[in-house]
């Protein structure tokens, strides 16, 4: 493993900050991970609440197969062990959120073990290329309701909706060693989440969030003593955390304290952590194998369809866009990141191919930098995510065969598609509308150049003298006499040609 | 012609289908008799208008020409750790006083559905942690047999299903719903001359039954005799997807293949049960068992259990530690008992509700249960409760290479009165001592009535089968009865 290069600068010298983040992931499903209630979000409060939620006398627990078919495709996709046999401990302690008072998770027995995933390359951030972090387990729990304190002035409230949702509690190894590899691992589970399909990665509403272990060391001694944030729910919190995790822990050793192992909080409004509890003060969680629950073995069949079941991941299909689409590293990672941008790239790709006749191989980089250079910009700009865009795969390769077939120049192409995503109308019928085709044919343009080269006897004296820059400024002058609608090639040809 | 209240299950289900009453004379008479045997406080709560009810949709279908089911015209006791809907269930708590779920317990609605109706909730020791009723809330439940002495003691009906036996011992109702988790109906059933069986660990649904320890706890009926428990068990069990722990194999009709010709069949006799301090009297009816199995035809072997004596401790290890979760969920926030004194914070609710709405024995457990999950304890304890867990019952697996069923005392002795070994839980313990190796090998065992002893009380014989192998332990059982002849029943003082 290429070792980052980040230090925390003390005192007494460079420091090396380790970190290890507990992602819990909730389950997409539309039903809890015991019961069958309902898990949207944003439901009146305890309006997706059974009565297992609600955990009433007798009720009982039953595992919801397509929770554990989730889990077990996100172990598939980072590469990880998944044991055909495992089992659900309960976790016990009281509180007003946790009807069972215990929540039923998997300790002794996960569901899936040890796997890896490399995180991307960031020169800047001092993440090297290859950068892999083992991820030890995979388990699947409840979700505990919540309270509300602000309802009553002297009362909370509990809102069960959470209550046995099914989250995967995804635990990285002690292998991150700076904030920006950390905020690197979280983008890129989110984004094998999101391919996989198994969780919405939506932070803002909780569907993903991390517990984050710090501890500080001299680069080469043994780990230090940790702490864990909990709950910290966005990348930038996550990093902030750690910068000020491992600062105030650099400090404190120096000034002779010591770190003691202990719950803490991040505070978003002061980019802070405080003390939540101390280790003396942890709960003694009494976990034991839920005896309502028999062992949870998976069969081969389930494995396999599980397997078939799964999208090409990122990385697979960043390799193919290289070496089969011949897109650039950069242009690469850019499309594969987000599983919707891909969806849309390799859509756009199958429609430019069909559009202008040729082998997708042969439009991907056309496509790919049109889209990078100039849809994600104007799409931004006109105030749309690629998900809510006016102008469909369809309607963009139609533009692109327009630019392909030369009917518009690139930059025509850039006012085209303003127009399309301000009025959703076609590419050809806004071309036409506004006039706005290309001039190809050389009879008008040699019209315009000489007209251009009469104009301005002393720059073609310059130029012929020597002063070749002016060349650019000849093809301006002529797209700017013919409205920028000149074939640019064309126009080039001409001016080279009476240039001599 | 017999008193309707003196009829057990079969006889009053066809006595109904035939038309020789109708189901509503059955529900008044049984009305009756629950009504003025207020003195054995046997249910917590009566539900009158409840078999009646139901025996009025029976008379109603027969009238129609509908098919009726097995459990038809049945009036029955529902002991008080099954949900039923919109009627108080309480697990003999305080915690639960006043609780009416808003769902109906699998097990139940089976039984309803088969045609039988609700006489009243039973009483229980509280959550079912006891041997003779006294850890109720709704103060304990008498046993309607007395020794003939002369004396008029107040016995134990047994425990935890004690409400159960008695009333069916009583003639309350002809049969009652049971569990049993270490023996909580073979037990009770033993105490009072009356037949119970706990099936297979699966057979019947948990859903919908308090809970005291998830890996033991099942259902199973309580009669008069064991055709009646046969047909009964038959309307109780079967899969149910809401439990996972469910069996989902076919139900049997045990009843219709009834058969005490043991012949071609093997008896085991695990010479571990003869323990020190197990009653004279048992013992000879241990005997008298023996006899009576190989005059139906059965061979009679001698088997070796040795893990015997680690079935009690591994019990009080294994169900206290899921007892102390299980009962976790009783915190006063969402049902129940709340108390919430003045200033108090959420942990201050938490140990004032549970402090006020559990009993001495149920806080003893979850004391225990705590205790051996604890870190540093947990090894020692629980984990090597399970090891000897599966010991015992692979001591069972290697019997069975031997025999068929095994016959053994159900209690160590007869019933006791009440107050005896109420201040020494030990003791108490000890009435499981037989009971519990079948409960931690989910084994189907029942127990029969099999002879009165000296003092005039009822004992009971155990047989334990193999899993799901309830008819050949009902075919046993069976065997036994023919030969015991069990008529006595508990004069009526009350």
């Amino acid at each position: 493993m290429t070792e980052s290069t980040y230090r925390i600068r003390g005192a007494t010298g460079d420091w090396e900050v380790v970190i290890g983040l507990e992602v819990h992931a909730q389950v997409t499903s539309k039903a809890k991970l015991f019961s069958g209630a309902a898990t949207a979000f944003g439901a009146e409060p305890n309006a997706q609440v059974s009565l297992v939620d609600a955990a009433m006398p007798g009720m009982l627990p039953v595992p919801n197969r397509e929770c554990i078919r989730q889990a077990v495709r996100t172990g598939m996709a980072i590469d990880a062990q998944i044991n055909k046999w495992s089992r659900f401990d309960r976790k016990n302690y009281f509180y007003a959120d946790l009807p069972q008072g215990y929540q039923i998770s998997q300790l002794y027995h996960p569901l899936v073990g040890e796997g890896s995933l490399v995180v991307e390359a960031d020169e800047k951030a001092g993440i090297p290329a290859d950068k892999r972090i083992g991820i030890e387990r995979i388990h699947v729990e409840q979700d505990a309701g919540k309270l509300m304190h602000d309802q009553h002035p002297t009362m909370s409230y509990v809102d069960l909706n959470r209550s046995g949702v099914a989250l995967m509690e995804i635990v990285s190894r002690p292998d991150m060693r700076s904030p920006a590899e950390a905020g690197a691992y979280v983008r890129k589970l989110r984004s094998i989440l999101r391919y996989v399909g198994s969780c919405d990665g939506n932070m803002e509403e909780g569907s993903m969030r991390a517990d984050v272990n710090v501890s500080v060391r001299k680069p080469g001694d043994e780990f230090g003593t940790r702490t864990e944030t909990k709950n910290v729910n966005s990348v930038r919190f996550v990093m902030q955390t750690i910068e000020h995790e491992a600062r105030r822990q650099v400090d404190l050793i120096e000034d002779g304290g010591k770190v003691v192992q202990e719950t803490r909080l991040f505070d978003p409004s002061t980019g802070t952590t405080r003390s939540m509890r101390s280790k003396e003060d942890a709960h003694d969680y009494r976990y034991f194998p839920d005896p309502d629950l028999l062992p949870l073995e998976l069969d081969d069949a389930f494995l396999d369809e599980c397997r078939e079941s799964l999208p090409e991941l990122p990385d697979a299909k960043r390799r193919r866009y290289v070496e089969d689409l011949g897109l650039s590293a950069y242009n690469a990672q850019v499309l594969t990141a987000e599983v919707e941008t891909a969806r849309w790239f390799e859509a756009l790709l199958l429609e430019t191919a069909t559009a202008q006749g040729k082998q997708p191989a042969d439009v991907a980089k056309q496509a790919a930098n049109w889209l990078i250079s100039e849809f994600f910009g104007a799409l931004n700009k006109a105030g749309h995510e690629l998900e809510d865009s006016p102008v469909g795969h369809a309607q963009a390769a139609e533009l692109l065969a327009l630019i392909g077939k030369g009917t518009i120049s690139g930059s025509i192409a850039k006012q085209v598609l303003e127009k399309m995503l301000e009025t959703g109308d076609g590419a050809a019928a806004i071309v036409e509308r506004e006039g706005l085709k290309q001039e190809s044919d050389s009879g008008a343009i040699e019209a315009a150049v000489d007209k251009i080269l009469a104009d301005n006897a002393d720059k073609v004296e310059q130029y012929k003298a020597g002063k070749e820059a002016l060349f650019g400024f000849f093809v301006g002058q002529t797209m700017k006499a013919m409205q920028g609608k000149g074939n640019p090639q064309v126009v080039n040809e001409v001016l080279k040609a009476k240039l001599g | 012609m017999t008193e309707i209240t003196e009829l057990g299950v079969a006889a009053i289900r066809d006595g109904v289908v035939s038309g020789a009453f109708s189901a509503r004379e059955v529900a008044e008479a049984f009305n009756a008799n629950v009504a003025a045997a207020s003195q054995l406080n046997a249910f917590i709560v009566t539900t009158p208008e409840k078999a009646l009810e139901a025996a009025d949709k029976v008379d109603a279908d027969r009238a129609a020409g509908k098919p009726l089911g097995k459990m038809a015209g049945v009036p029955i006791g529902m002991k008080d750790l099954f949900a039923s809907k919109g009627v108080q269930t309480t697990a003999a708590s305080h915690i639960l006083e006043g609780f009416k779920p808003e769902y109906e317990s699998t097990v139940s609605q089976k039984l309803w559905d088969a045609g039988a109706g609700m006489l009243g909730k039973l009483n229980l020791d509280q959550f079912a942690m006891g041997s003779s009723n006294e850890t109720s809330y709704f103060g304990n439940v008498i046993s309607p047999w007395r020794r003939n002495d002369g004396g008029n003691a107040a016995l134990a009906p047994g425990g935890s299903s004690g409400g159960s036996s008695a009333a069916v011992a009583a003639r309350l109702c002809p049969a009652a719903t049971g569990t049993d988790t270490g023996g909580s109906i073979r037990q009770p059933a033993a105490f009072t001359g009356i037949s119970g069986i706990k099936p297979t660990y699966g057979r019947c649904s948990r859903w919908g039954i308090v809970a005291f320890a998830s890996s033991l706890d099942q259902a199973g009926p309580m009669a008069r005799d064991v055709t009646d428990c046969a047909i009964m068990l038959e309307s109780m069990a079967g899969f149910d997807p809401k439990d996972s722990t469910s069996l989902d194999m076919p139900v049997p009709e045990w009843s219709k293949a009834l058969d005490a010709n043991l012949k071609g069949k093997k008896v085991g006799i695990p010479r571990e049960y003869r323990m020190d301090g197990t009653d004279e009297e048992i013992l000879k009816s241990w005997d008298d068992g023996i006899a009576w199995l190989k005059d139906a035809g059965a061979e009679v072997v001698d088997v070796s259990l040795p893990h015997t004596k680690y079935a009690l401790p591994t019990y009080y290890i294994v169900a206290p530690a899921e007892a102390s979760s299980n009962l976790a969920r009783y915190d006063g926030v969402r049902y129940g008992l709340r108390e919430l004194p003045d200033g108090a914070n959420l942990q201050d609710m938490y140990a004032a509700t549970r402090a006020a709405g559990f009993g001495d024995e149920v806080k003893r457990r979850i004391l225990i249960g705590t205790y051996v999950l604890s870190a540093g304890f947990y090894d020692a304890y629980y984990t090597q409760a399970q090891k000897v867990r599966t010991l015992i019952a692979r001591d069972f697996e290697k019997a069975w290479a031997q025999c068929d069923v095994i016959l053994a005392p159900t209690t160590p002795t007869a019933a006791f009165p009440l107050g005896d070994k109420v201040d020494d839980p030990l003791a108490m313990y000890l009435n499981d001592v037989f009971s519990v190796p079948a409960s931690l090998a989910g084994l189907p065992a029942m127990s029969v009535p099999a002879a009165i002893n000296a003092d005039g009380l009822p004992l009971g014989l155990q047989i334990i089968g193999k899993a799901f192998d309830e008819q050949g332990v009902l075919n046993a059982g069976l065997a036994i009865e023919q030969r015991a002849r069990f008529s006595a029943k508990p004069e009526k003082w009350w």
